[in-house]
């Protein structure tokens, strides 16, 4: 029975293993990956399973085998019931364990170091973008462009995009999965995010950190489109006639989930900083929280 | 004096829409109903357990032999009661969570977006606070002072208390269902969504003080057991004599020390913010949340390690007694679980990999994570040396044990992927972070406690519980675990985040199907759970041990009577090796008669516990919904019961040496008269405690 049980076990393992390999196919998923840092985490991913298998296969496999020898009942099996120690084997138990460790530790720290969300990712003709996370929406301000949208990120693929981070209300956390992610965005705080895409297509973000009622609606598309395509967006939103200032901002703050992407032709210059600023300005009153 | 503030000095808060009732009444909608209905419950349950015990006239005995017993071993049972209590409620939400994200593809679903919240919260908070830690809570009371040979804890009224502010925290839960909505917060409160800014309700307050209340209790737990091991031991108990699951009760007590007061630390910050108009977390003013997610998870990490080691204590008993055989490397088992101890308060930031840290803290938190993955490898290889060599029989404490060893090793392995910074970034706050917690705290807290509670049952009640109903349960937990949460790794992978109330990606939809059909699985598997008490007690007649020994087992809590008198031991015994009691039994001394009985002197009983408790409750419920006179009141209570206890110098009674004799004699001609089994009738009625070894 028991042996059956820890064979269902692995079954399901299986299951799980090729789950991923198939049913993430359609889905924002890091396996998915669109973008270099993506597929570093993904290459990563594979690379501890399999390091790891080396402590856990023992374990699937012995683990059986000793229970159905030493099954009582089975006379031809040794029973020895003070036998309690062997260096040896506590040498081999210890060592394999801290070898392991040893050496997806320094893998760890490696890969921490080139994967560091805030390092700048190589190439030419960094796009800069600063998004804010409000309530239950995400407002994306192109600084260089002079232009925002809403709950839709337009990224030129095959270049560098770096992202400020920062909220006007509670904690939230920036996701596109495709492309690797994450970070927290915080009020009065600055984080920092760099991705890439390597090829154009749309891609789902989304907001990881719970923030109320409606956090379950708090996605958005990233567009990564050609440099030409880019271009040609900013353009057309820039012409489009439709700024964002101050009081539609206000507005924007204010708990709501859109109903669809937005795009303004021109935003307040310093809008990300005051942003930031204001919850340092002593006069502020907690009660008037994300206003 | 208004109308209006005379209604707030007298009730705070409270209004018509506090209630359930109204507002299903007002709004019958599904989700309405369903917050109406789990109100009905509590309120119909409340009433009924009042009814049934004033019909059966068991309040003086319920007071006086249950209440105000400082005895651990009804404290223990009262403690493993409550959990059952909120273990049912807090799975029944989890199945209502699972339905509502199976159904709510791309529609509304079941409950609205704001249950939803309170439903996750709830469930979180339940399990940690008022299902876990009182489980194991009760096992070690009830267990450690019979394996160390103690009459009691260190101290036995404190004990009562700390059980007193445990209830008092989750009956604030309870009455959250009826009056008021509770936090949509989480278990882990994060501010500033918690702060008065954002959720000016009762919720996170009904949050703060529950937690506070049980993080209280637990600190005390912790000391009175500390104290206990290190003082209270029998002669010859040498610490590296001590069963292994005193030690990890020993290292477990010392975590709570050390951890819970961050907890109370924090949510008594997060009540100045909201009662005083602090700003500690507040998002302006200087307030900063980053230094709450410091101090929750200085406590919340090695709250893990006190929710796993006594579960590790618990499998290293049952996988000894069930292989027949010495415990395999005990030093080195000991040696692990302290290093597991000392090591879980050094990576507490792995739980914010994500706030923004350089790449050096991050890589520094990351490998000390890992470094916690050594000694636990090694104490899994140990209980399979355990096995080795050994006579395995596979009874439900084992089945229990062996189903732990499989799954818990892959959930250290998605472990490892977490601790793994870069990797963390595409699945923190996804379902595979769900899928990663409950693969570690369902086989390494919840199967462990199952086991200890199968395992020690027979000792404490006198008969053993029915095996074919323990297999369908078991055979349930383990089934459902796996449907339940593999699918959540999947999810999480496919970029799915944790406590969605909503989904709008179809490609989710079988797995979280699945997810649905694992969590009704783990349903059953707790029906089956209260069937196999029922049927237990209803058959205890064939199933009795009164000879005290049901599993052959090796430690001295096995060497007295089922269930054992109040005192434990008539005479304390000398200890003279590891597994004491299988070495009696070897040597044919297991049931020798002491040479002369002497008085003993036990606790007296005490009100102090449960009149905490209601006052605790009191203080907690008025703080909640400003009712400031009823909160003055209150605290004037504690103060004022502590002091005058504190003047009561008759609290103790003696136990007369000639009637410890005479229940001692009366059972050792029980063990004379019983028949001695071989292992192969373990599990049938012929087993009445006595094992072919001690004779």
């Amino acid at each position: 029975m028991t042996a059956g049980m820890a064979s269902k076990a692995r079954l399901f393992a299986m299951a799980m293993v090729a789950g991923l390999l198939t049913g993430c196919a359609a889905s924002p998923s890091f396996l998915q990956a669109a973008g270099p840092v993506a597929a570093e985490q993904r290459h990563l991913f594979w690379l501890v399973i399999a390091a790891l298998m080396v402590v856990v296969l023992p374990v699937f496999i012995g683990l059986p085998l000793v229970l159905w020898r030493y099954r009582r009942g089975n006379d031809k099996a040794r029973y020895d019931p003070k036998w309690d120690w062997n260096p040896r084997l506590e040498f081999v138990i210890w060592g394999v364990p801290v070898l392991i460790v040893v050496l997806l530790g320094i893998q760890l720290w490696h890969s921490t170091q080139t994967l560091d969300p805030y390092k700048r990712l190589d190439g030419n003709g960094t796009i800069t973008v600063q998004a804010v996370g409000l309530d239950w929406k995400w407002l994306f301000i192109y600084p260089d462009q002079h232009i925002a949208t809403v709950n839709r990120l337009v990224i030129p693929a095959g270049r560098p995009v770096h992202i400020d981070l920062t909220s006007d209300t509670v904690m939230q956390s920036l996701f596109i999965p495709r492309l690797g992610g994450q970070i927290y965005a915080m009020a009065g705080m600055r984080t920092q995010l760099n991705l890439k895409a390597d090829r154009p297509g749309s891609y789902f973000g989304e907001n990881t950190q719970y923030n109320g009622e409606g956090f379950h609606k708090q996605n958005f598309r990233t567009l990564a489109v050609t440099d030409a395509a880019f271009d040609g967006w900013v353009k057309r939103v820039k012409a489009s006639g439709s700024p964002l200032n101050e009081a539609r901002y206000r507005t924007l703050a204010k708990k709501s989930v859109p109903d669809a992407p937005m795009e303004f032709s021109a935003v307040p210059e310093g809008l990300f900083a005051r942003i930031i600023a204001k919850y340092m300005q002593p006069e502020r009153r907690g009660k008037e929280g994300g206003q | 004096m208004t109308v209006q503030s005379a209604w707030f000095w007298a009730i705070g808060r409270i209004d018509l829409h506090s209630f359930a009732f109204v507002r299903a009444w007002e709004d019958p909608s599904l989700d309405k109903m369903i917050a109406a209905g789990a109100a009905s419950l509590v309120v119909l349950g409340a009433i009924a357990v009042f009814a049934i015990i004033t019909k059966l006239r068991k309040w003086r005995y319920l007071w006086q032999d249950w209440f105000t017993s400082v005895d651990h071993k009804k404290i223990g049972i009262m403690y493993v009661i409550l959990s059952g209590i909120m273990l049912t409620r807090a799975v029944i939400e989890a199945v209502l969570m699972r339905m509502q994200q199976a159904v709510a593809v791309n529609q509304p679903g079941i409950v609205a977006p704001e249950h939803f919240g309170e439903l996750f919260s709830t469930h979180g908070s339940i399990m940690i606070f008022f299902m876990a830690m009182p489980f194991l809570t009760g096992i070690i009371n009830y267990v450690m002072p019979l394996q160390i040979v103690a009459r009691d804890v260190a101290f036995p009224t404190l004990n009562s208390i700390s059980l007193g502010l445990t209830v008092s925290g989750a009956v604030l839960l309870m009455i959250s269902l009826v009056v008021g909505k509770f936090s949509t917060g989480g278990w882990s409160g994060y501010p500033p969504y918690t702060e008065m800014a954002f959720n000016s309700g009762v919720g996170p307050d009904y949050w703060i003080w529950a937690v506070t209340l049980s993080s209280i209790g637990s600190t005390m737990t912790g000391l009175n057991f500390a104290v206990t091991i290190y003082k209270s031991r029998a002669p010859g108990m040498h610490l590296f004599r001590m069963p292994l699951f005193c030690w990890t009760a020993l290292c477990t007590s010392i975590l709570m020390i050390f951890a819970m007061p961050p907890l109370t630390v924090a949510t008594l910050m997060l009540a100045l913010d909201r009662y005083l108009d602090f700003h500690l977390f507040t998002t302006d003013l200087g307030g900063n949340m980053m230094n709450y997610a410091n101090l929750f998870w200085l406590f919340g990490h090695p709250e893990v390690y006190i929710l796993i080691l006594p579960a590790f204590g618990v499998y290293s008993e049952v996988i000894s007694t069930f292989s027949a055989k010495r415990l395999y490397a005990y030093r080195t088992l000991v040696y692990a679980t302290m290093v597991i101890a000392v090591l879980s308060f050094t990576v507490w930031l792995h739980h914010f990999f994500t706030m923004g840290q350089n790449a050096n803290i991050n890589g520094f938190f990351g490998i000390a994570t890992m470094c916690v993955g050594i000694p636990t490898g090694v104490k899994v290889y140990d209980w399979i040396l355990t096995m080795y060599r050994g006579r395995v029989r596979f009874t439900v404490p084992m089945l229990y044990a062996i189903a732990f060893l499989v799954t818990f090793v892959i959930g250290g392995m998605t472990g490892i992927i977490l601790a793994t910074p870069p990797l963390d970034y595409v699945v923190h706050n996804t379902l595979f972070l769900v899928a990663h917690f409950h693969n570690m705290l369902i086989p390494g807290l919840l199967y462990g406690m199952l086991a200890g509670y199968q395992f020690w049952f027979p000792k404490a009640f006198g008969f053993r519980l029915d095996e074919t109903w323990g297999r369908i349960s078991f055979a349930c937990w383990v089934v459902g675990f796996y449907l339940a949460f593999m699918p959540l790794y999947v999810l999480g992978a496919m970029g799915m985040p944790r406590r969605m109330a909503g989904v709008f990606q179809g490609e989710y939809l079988p797995w979280l199907i699945i997810a649905c059909i694992g969590a009704f699985i783990l349903l059953a598997a707790l029906g089956a759970l209260f069937v196999q008490l029922v049927i237990s007690i209803r058959r205890r007649e064939k199933t009795r041990v009164p000879a005290g020994d049901p599993w052959d087992g090796r430690s001295l809590e096995w060497a007295i009577s089922s269930p054992p008198p109040e005192y434990n031991f008539a005479v304390i015994p000398c200890v003279e090796d590891r597994d004491p009691f299988a070495l009696r039994k070897e040597q044919g001394r297991a049931y020798q008669p002491p040479h002369a009985y002497e008085d003993i002197e036990m606790p007296k009983n005490s009100v102090l516990g449960p009149v905490l408790c209601i006052v605790g409750a009191a203080a907690g419920f008025a703080l909640v919904w400003h009712i400031w006179w009823l909160a003055i009141l209150s605290f004037l209570g504690i103060l004022a019961a502590v002091i005058v206890s504190s003047f009561s110098r008759d609290t103790h009674r003696v136990i007369p040496a000639s009637e410890v004799a005479r229940t001692h004699e009366h059972w050792l001609r029980t063990v004379a008269e019983a028949r001695a089994i071989p292992r192969e009738l373990e599990t049938r009625s012929a087993n009445e405690g006595l094992a072919e070894s001690a004779v």
